[in-house]
């Protein structure tokens, strides 16, 4: 078959106008409402049936037709870049919103949603979500982070489960043998996924109520110090093929402790039984306390939307006034405390065992990043944490210049607000 | 005569537009959509990347405050970008000699090989058609991985020796192992093509007449005809090696991030601008005065090493 000169030049042209308009917004298909056409993003749980869940709940919303788009990859900066244009989502999911996004005029203002059930909301995810006392989300699910233990080799080593920092170094230490190490807190040694908590078990905080540097003082070299020995020791399991946020290191007796998510849970259990235990993040020092890290995605308006009205009815509809959809979401598919505290309370699943454990930590010693704490500040922290960790570097050193970056970002953001 | 004269003047002008045989329209036709696509997807963008690093543009790219040189000045104080910039020169001081040598090293092993030449070049040319990512990940988890059962510390305990952390660990810095030879592998092939392309232009009356003047097989040889005769060929591998070297970001990505983000040691620039300008922070004024920073020291290294390797001398002689 020949091609002409003009038929190749017309099929070159219908394939450029074909690919010009290759930009899907998830608004033109799928959806069962009436009225506006919505885009709703979520990034990809690892949970079957979470999928399936959400789209079950778009279908069933009538008055305006929801189309979820299910997006795996670098989601958050997926999210941060649709924002940009024109052609993002209507509502989304996102792990936060930041101050940047808020003061960016990137998300629109939920305050109003809120009337009457406010104080229903877990405080703890609550208030990063509110800046200048106006709602820019709605925490969907509480997730928080805590110490798996394997009782029998906590017994057969002679160890008691750790209740401070000294004593976690030192069960570390003990647990590791030429099979086992004694903790996996990630393979970078735990500079990501502890964040701040170190610092809040210190009896610290990351940015204080007044909006100052919380952690400028040297407790929190003395702890960061002490992460630092588990490395020094060799006790971190390191390396590991799946991350601190999967069990698999845990259950097949890589480590004897682990740091992981409550979403851990019911695989912990199916593998263990009843062979292991919960715990916060051990206290340090007298004037420390034990520590849990909480947090939420929450569910936003994006500000670009020409159906923001319809945006914020259907969010209203599905994280507010659907409380079965929201038990169902946290507790059926994978494993989270539902933001609502009504909700939580009622939970069976949340009622007994290390999942009671678990929501008591999160009441008692949960604590949230707060909206003041920025990605600048989270990343030069993250790495005075790493050369900290693995390089040995000195935490009074590494912290300073942590405290006067800190400062700086404060200084910012103030000045826009 | 008064009808055909307008005609006459139409198609003149016609030819003067479209050109002799509308060779001019045919050029305009098969390059103006590349020159579009080049303009809307290169040029604008770049454009507004240098225009952006003059203000400060958190989560916008239509910014209003302007900053002047302040995000230029925030990059160069920034030792995390200068940190990356070491990380990239200790990164190329061990891939570019070690993937010359090696790309020499199976060209020269492929060239000699009488049987079976074909299969040789291809079975080595191979790993240049993987992706970074994938192989990126067969690295990280089935070989490199630092539990027991990880290939490589498997092969280490049949020795007698301990299993290694080999991405965790900063002192020995065991990671450059890791990227060092996952780069190796994916490159070492495309290079080695070149090589011996360079060597199948090489003159066998030159090899004769070494032979006559009594020069030994083997080093001398190699020494004294074919390694001075595959200059050009060095030199526009070493070119590649260095700007490649600078691009390099998948690996880097694949083996180090996690969804907590990215240790600070091993982090190039591009890896460190890409979660400056659009990972969180969406700091977009600040990750292109980055980009244009980067832009400049690769512009300079470039026409650095080739004024230093003479590129292009000889043509203009």
């Amino acid at each position: 078959m020949t091609i002409s000169r003009r038929g190749l030049l017309g099929a070159g042209a219908a394939l450029g106008l074909l690919t010009g308009c290759g930009s899907n917004t998830g608004r033109d298909d799928g959806g069962s409402g009436n009225g506006p056409k919505l885009s709703q993003w979520y990034h990809q749980y690892g949970e079957q049936g979470t999928e399936q869940a959400v789209k079950k709940y778009a279908a069933a919303y009538k008055k305006a037709n929801v189309t979820v788009q299910w997006r795996p990859g670098n989601y958050d900066e997926q999210t941060a870049a649709a924002l940009l244009t024109d052609s993002g989502p209507d509502v989304f999911e996102v792990n936060g919103p930041s101050l940047d996004q808020i003061q960016g005029k990137q998300v629109a203002d939920l305050t109003e949603l809120f009337d009457g059930v406010k104080d229903d909301f877990n405080p703890a995810v609550l208030a990063p979500k509110t800046y200048d006392g106006r709602i820019w989300g709605i925490p969907q699910v509480v997730d928080m982070q805590m110490l798996y233990y394997r009782k029998s080799l906590l017994a057969d080593a002679g160890v008691q489960p750790p209740k401070t920092l000294d004593e976690l170094v030192d069960a570390a230490k003990k647990l590791t043998s030429k099979k086992t190490k004694g903790l996996f807190l990630g393979n970078d040694g735990g500079a990501g996924v502890l964040g701040g908590t170190p610092l809040y078990a210190a009896g610290l905080e990351l940015v204080t109520a007044d909006g100052k540097v919380g952690f400028d003082d040297p407790a929190a070299a003395r702890a960061l110090g002490k992460i630092h020995r588990l490395y020094a020791d060799k006790s971190l399991l390191l390396g590991a093929p799946a991350d601190w946020s999967d069990p698999s290191a845990f259950v097949q007796g890589l480590t004897a402790m682990q740091w992981s998510g409550l979403w851990a849970l019911p695989t912990v259990q199916k593998e263990l039984g009843d062979d292991f235990g919960v715990l916060p993040f051990p206290k340090d020092g007298s004037a420390g306390k034990p520590s849990v890290p909480v947090g939420a995605y929450a569910a936003a308006v994006s500000a670009r939307s020409k159906h923001q009205k319809a945006g914020k009815d259907f969010l209203k509809w599905l994280w507010i006034d659907s409380a079965d959809r929201q038990e169902d979401f946290a507790l059926a598919y994978g494993f989270h405390i539902p933001a609502r505290m009504s909700l939580a309370k009622r939970a069976e699943k949340l009622s007994k065992g290390a999942a009671a454990d678990a929501v008591r930590y999160t009441t008692d010693h949960g604590h949230a990043e707060p909206l003041l704490w920025t990605p600048a500040s989270r990343s030069a922290y993250q790495d005075a944490l790493s050369r900290i960790i693995k390089d040995g570097a000195s935490p009074d050193d590494e912290l300073r210049k942590v405290v006067r970056k800190v400062s700086d970002e404060l200084g910012r953001v103030k000045k826009k607000s | 005569m008064t009808t055909t004269a307008p005609r006459e003047q139409k198609a003149t002008g016609r030819r003067k537009l479209w050109g002799h045989q509308n060779r001019t329209l045919w050029f305009w036709v098969f390059v103006g959509p590349f020159l579009l696509g080049l303009g809307v997807f290169t040029y604008i963008p770049l454009g507004w990347s240098v225009y952006l690093s003059f203000f400060d543009a958190h989560n916008t790219v239509t910014p209003d405050d302007f900053v002047g040189l302040g995000n230029y000045t925030d990059m160069l104080r920034n030792e995390a970008f200068t940190d990356s910039l070491w990380t990239f020169l200790v990164f190329s001081l061990f891939i570019v000699p070690a993937t010359y040598a090696l790309s020499l090293a199976l060209a020269l092993m492929v060239h000699r090989q009488r049987r079976a030449q074909a299969f040789f070049r291809s079975v080595f040319f191979l790993p240049a058609a993987c992706s970074y990512v994938v192989a990126a990940l067969i690295w990280k988890m089935s070989i490199f991985n630092g539990v027991r059962f990880g290939l490589a510390n498997t092969v280490l305990g049949w020795f007698g020796g301990d299993q290694i952390a080999w991405l965790s660990t900063t002192d020995p810095p065991w990671y450059w192992a890791v990227i060092v030879t996952v780069r190796l592998w994916l490159q070492a092939g495309f290079y080695m093509v070149l090589f011996l392309a360079g060597l199948q232009r090489i003159s066998p009356t030159l090899y004769e007449a070494a032979a006559v003047d009594g020069a030994r097989p083997g080093w001398q040889v190699f020494r004294h005809i074919t390694f001075p005769q595959l200059r050009a060929t060095s030199v526009a591998v070493v070119l590649l090696l260095v700007i490649n070297a600078f691009q390099a970001f998948d690996e880097f990505y694949n083996l180090l991030s996690d969804s907590r983000g990215y240790p600070p040691y091993a982090r190039p620039p591009l890896v460190y601008l890409y979660y400056t300008a659009l990972g969180q922070g969406q700091n977009l004024g600040l990750g292109s005065a980055g980009a244009v920073l980067l832009a400049l020291i690769i512009a300079v290294v470039t026409v650095g090493q080739a004024k230093w390797f003479g590129l292009g001398r000889k043509e203009a002689e």
